[in-house]
């Protein structure tokens, strides 16, 4: 038995092997996660691989089309918008806004989710009945609705944005984790480990929590592409991030009005948007089918 | 139900009380008020009362009907909000119609050829609905089919040509009412866009979720056995697996329905359609917060409901619940 | 002439590790009227072989055969379509789970009769008397007011007689049950085995039993067909085997009966059936066999007179297997 440790390193490493067995039998979610890694390479280099400042503005270079349109020059290769900014190097700069939204309302939710989806499954009785009513209510009314009231209350800008988008994705998070202690909470080593003596924390955080984490984490990534969608539709709104901050979404708006003169404006952060989410609904795909065992099987 | 439905008159009654600020100066807006006038409006609306009175006066109004004013119609909220409804539902309608009519069967073809590219194609093409911004792909489509090819109208319900009556409130319905000749081919072509961009996530959700509840089912013994007996693939397929297949996808259409109205607040901002979505972003930008208030809990209330009549439909089709009820 | 004749049969499965040979080349002959038995452990392809002849695999398996023929037809080289006009109608299978095997979101009446109007055309309505007939036949009491209830308001025997009568409504020359009682309770277990043969003798039928049960096999069976992992390693006549098997499998499978166990202990075989990744290199038996020798996980085993093995066993000859006893319970 003095192997323990190096068995259980051992057996991470293969249960790694396995995971990355099954998730790179899906050569779309490979596809997905190297697009994906793209991405956040961009959004961390975004000063050094963008042509120009997001906000820089080449008044004689307005409204001028992409480099293969006739009429666009190399050194705007997706064009500029109505001050003359390149839209390339916004788009780029957006990439940042887009990626540092998805992560935060994720951060938030879900720990916020799992910490209390953990104490409504682990405690029951008034404290799981109150959490869940709460959580109820919450989801009675339509997450961008809700997102748009608090960012009424708030005030517009994208911190709140974030935050309005973590709270309405919250219950999503604590439902499952519940769902997940509870079917936990009656196995024999919960049990084990509650006679040794343990805690209830220890219980909570190192007995169950690493069992249900699988699904969190699928529900985890595919949160994290709905906030991107959720903070480009309210920066659309004008709730979100303000103009001239480059946000995909607010970059939709600003040049909403230029969609007949000067279509590309409009056109290309809608890609940028779609291809990010479009990636890490990908990856999230393949996650599940990695993770859950019932799909493993066929 | 209940108690959600309590749980949202908190939220909405809290809503007017956690804005910074006091009530009657944001109300006011930039214009400002004298203190006197300022004491007398917060009376008037009862702000000065404690909180638990407050409440309770508004769950009384609630009930008998009364949601508040708004401040820029001055008009009942209930009143405004009915009038809207039609419009949102007959788009919400159409395009959950939509959603069905092309993602059920394009679910059920992935399923039936799993592994090939055709499944791989409408698994791709669904993912890629499911991951669009649709007030982007509302725009496209308007650039495309409205600016460039003149297909499509590019925003309302009907065109100022035609003078249809409001009955319904249903467009559709109204029109063909009306004695307005082409009024209803009018009134369908100006539906079309909204309900594509609407119904685009709905759809791609359907799809896969009808082909992943046909492999599900397919692979079931009852299913082997309709093979066992005989059956052409349409029967074993067509009657015996979809019909188990679509007990898990109703309730998906059930789930659709929050999401809906979400994407009905872009849809209907696009499009400039006169419906409950545009109506409440139009209050959230005014400072209309009365209209905001009891506006968020007629939504709330309406998918409560819906979602009644889903769960209903859901006891219909799934024998097994309809058994449990009869007998106890 | 044979009712159903199969020469050769394999299946393989596709899986994501590679193919897995589920039945390798059995060999089977059905006569008019017949009941034959199947045995063999779970993973043994007993029932696989059998869900190929219907057609009833999943997309994954690769059936081949030198022959198959049904009733003087080749049912190999037909297309799905004539294949469907015989099964449910001529050859018709039974399953062992009878809960799942009726559809949940249809009554009773509504899946027997569909099977009639499938092969013999017509309204659905107009066979609902012969499916209270058919009911009766099967012992479902209250015949009549059973047909409008749904699965779930059934008990697991019920299940398994209504999906009997589903299956002997258009008079098969050929019932296949798989497992049929496994899922049962003891008593029904009976119940339903005294109804198959009933039903095979009056109907005139032949009959394969799918099971591992020796005892089953001991009260029911002429012959009896002992498939080791795909392959098929005895095929006797019942008495025949039980009075003297010749394959150390077939022995080892009647010394696991209860009834032949010495003192308080079974003689359960040790081991498990190989797998996909497990396969013995000679002999698929020898890892678990009482008389394995050094060429039998060596050379593959040899078929003489319709027994696979190196060193076929002759209890006439008196040798005293040296059991491995497991303790009961």
């Amino acid at each position: 038995m003095s192997t323990t440790s190096n068995a259980s390193t051992s057996i991470r490493v293969q249960q790694w092997q396995e995971f990355w067995f099954y998730f790179s039998a899906s050569k779309t979610a490979v596809a997905g996660l190297i697009f994906l890694i793209l991405v956040i390479l961009m959004a961390l280099f975004a000063d050094v691989i963008s042509p120009h400042g997001p906000a820089e503005q080449y008044r004689e270079f307005a409204k001028l089309p992409p480099a293969w349109v006739e009429g666009g020059q190399l050194q705007f290769f997706l064009g500029t918008d109505y001050a003359g900014r390149d839209m390339l190097s916004r788009i780029i700069h957006g990439s940042r806004l887009s990626l540092l939204a998805g992560c935060v309302v994720v951060v938030l939710s879900m720990s916020i989710g799992v910490l209390l989806g953990l104490i409504a499954g682990y405690r029951g009785g008034w404290v799981e009945t109150l959490i869940m009513r709460v959580m109820d209510t919450i989801m009675a009314v339509p997450g961008l609705l809700l997102a748009l009231v608090l960012v009424a209350i708030l005030g517009p800008g994208l911190l709140n944005a974030m935050v309005a988008i973590a709270i309405t994705y919250t219950p999503s998070f604590v439902r499952l984790t519940r769902a997940s202690t509870l079917s936990e909470l009656n196995r024999d080593y919960v049990t084990a480990s509650k006679v040794a003596g343990a805690g209830p924390a220890r219980l909570m955080f190192i007995s169950i929590l690493p069992n249900c984490m699988a699904p969190i984490i699928v529900q985890g990534t595919l949160s994290f592409s709905t906030a991107i969608l959720d903070t480009a539709a309210l920066g659309f709104l004008g709730m979100g991030a303000q103009a001239p901050i480059p946000e995909w979404g607010t970059l939709i708006a600003e040049n909403r009005d230029l969609i007949m003169s000067a279509p590309w404006t409009v056109t290309f952060p809608g890609i940028a948007i779609l291809l990010a989410v479009l990636a890490i609904n990908l990856v999230g795909d393949g996650l599940r089918d990695a993770l859950d065992p019932k799909l493993k099987r066929s | 139900m209940v108690p959600v439905f309590f749980g949202v008159t908190l939220v909405a009654f809290g809503f007017i009380r956690v804005l910074p600020g006091d009530p009657v100066e944001v109300l006011a807006g930039e214009r400002g008020v004298s203190p006197e006038r300022h004491a007398e409006l917060l009376a008037q609306l009862g702000f000065d009362k404690p909180l638990w009175q407050q409440y309770f006066s508004y769950i009384g109004d609630i009930f008998q009907g009364d949601l508040g004013t708004s401040l820029i119609t001055n008009r009942p909220v209930v009143e405004e909000f009915f009038e809207l409804f039609p419009a949102t539902a007959e788009l919400g309608l159409c395009a959950i119609l939509f959603a069905l009519i092309i993602g059920i069967p394009a679910g059920i073809i992935a399923a039936i050829k799993r592994g090939t590219w055709i499944d791989q194609g409408i698994m791709s093409i669904s993912l890629t609905g499911y991951s669009m911004p649709i007030f982007w792909w509302g725009l496209l489509l308007i650039m495309l089919f409205s600016n460039t090819l003149n297909l499509t109208p590019v925003s309302g319900r009907l065109s100022f040509l035609f003078d249809v009556p409001p009955v319904t409130g249903f467009m559709l319905i109204d029109t063909l009412l009306s004695d307005e000749k082409g009024s209803f081919l009018n009134a369908l072509h100006h539906l079309v866009l909204p309900s594509i961009v609407l119904g685009t996530i709905p759809l791609a959700v359907i799809a896969r979720q009808t082909r992943s509840a046909m492999l599900e089912v397919l692979s079931e013994d009852y299913v082997r056995t309709a093979r066992a007996k005989g059956l052409s693939t349409y029967r074993v397929v067509a009657i015996h697996a979809l019909r188990n297949a679509m007990i898990t996808v109703v309730t998906v259409i059930g789930l659709q329905v929050s999401l809906l109205l979400a994407g009905a607040i872009l849809t209907e901002t696009i499009f400039g359609w006169p419906g409950i979505g545009k109506w409440i972003i139009f209050s959230v930008f005014s400072r209309d917060y009365f209209a905001v208030q009891g506006g968020l809990l007629l939504i709330a209330t309406s998918i409560m409901i819906v979602n009644l009549i889903v769960d209903l439909l859901y006891g219909f089709i799934n024998p097994r619940i309809l058994h449990q009820k009869s007998k106890s | 002439m044979a009712l159903l004749e199969i020469v050769n049969l394999t299946v393989d499965f596709a899986t994501a590790t590679g193919s897995l040979r589920a039945v390798d080349g059995i060999n089977l002959t059905i006569n008019e009227g017949e009941i034959v038995a199947i045995v063999g452990e779970s993973g043994s392809g007993k029932s696989v072989g059998m869900l190929a002849l219907m057609g009833l695999l999943p997309w994954t398996s690769t059936v081949t055969a030198d022959r198959i023929s049904f009733d003087g037809q080749d049912l190999l080289n037909m297309t799905e379509k004539q294949r469907r006009k015989i099964i449910g109608k001529d050859i018709s299978m039974i399953f062992q789970e009878p809960m799942t095997s009726l559809n949940p979101c249809f009554t009773v009446g509504y899946q027997i009769t569909e099977v009639l109007c499938q092969h013999f055309g017509g309204k659905r309505k107009s066979y609902n008397k012969k499916a209270i007939e058919l009911l009766n036949q099967v012992g479902i009491p209250a015949a009549e007011s059973r047909l409008n209830s749904f699965p779930h308001q059934l008990s697991g025997g019920m299940c398994q007689r209504v999906m009997i009568a589903m299956m002997i409504a258009c008079k098969p020359k050929l019932l296949i049950a798989d497992e049929p009682t496994t899922a049962l309770d003891v008593t029904i277990q009976a119940q339903i085995l005294e109804l198959l043969i009933e039903l095979q003798q009056s109907h005139g039928m032949a009959l394969v039993l799918i099971t591992h049960d020796m005892a089953v096999v001991a009260e029911t069976a002429e012959r009896v067909i002992v498939l080791y992992a795909g392959q098929q390693v005895e095929q006797r006549k019942v008495k025949e085997l039980f009075d003297n098997p010749k394959h150390p499998y077939s022995e080892a499978l009647l010394n696991a009966l209860p009834e032949r166990a010495q003192d308080k202990l079974l003689n359960a075989i040790p081991g498990v059936v190989p797998g996909q990744m497990d396969r013995p290199k000679g002999c698929l038996f020898s890892p678990r066999c009482n008389y394995a020798q050094e060429l039998c996980s060596e050379e593959k085993a040899p078929l003489k007179d319709g027994i696979l093995c190196h060193f076929p066993l002759d209890l006439s000859k008196s040798r005293k297997p040296k059991a491995i006893n497991v303790e009961t319970g």
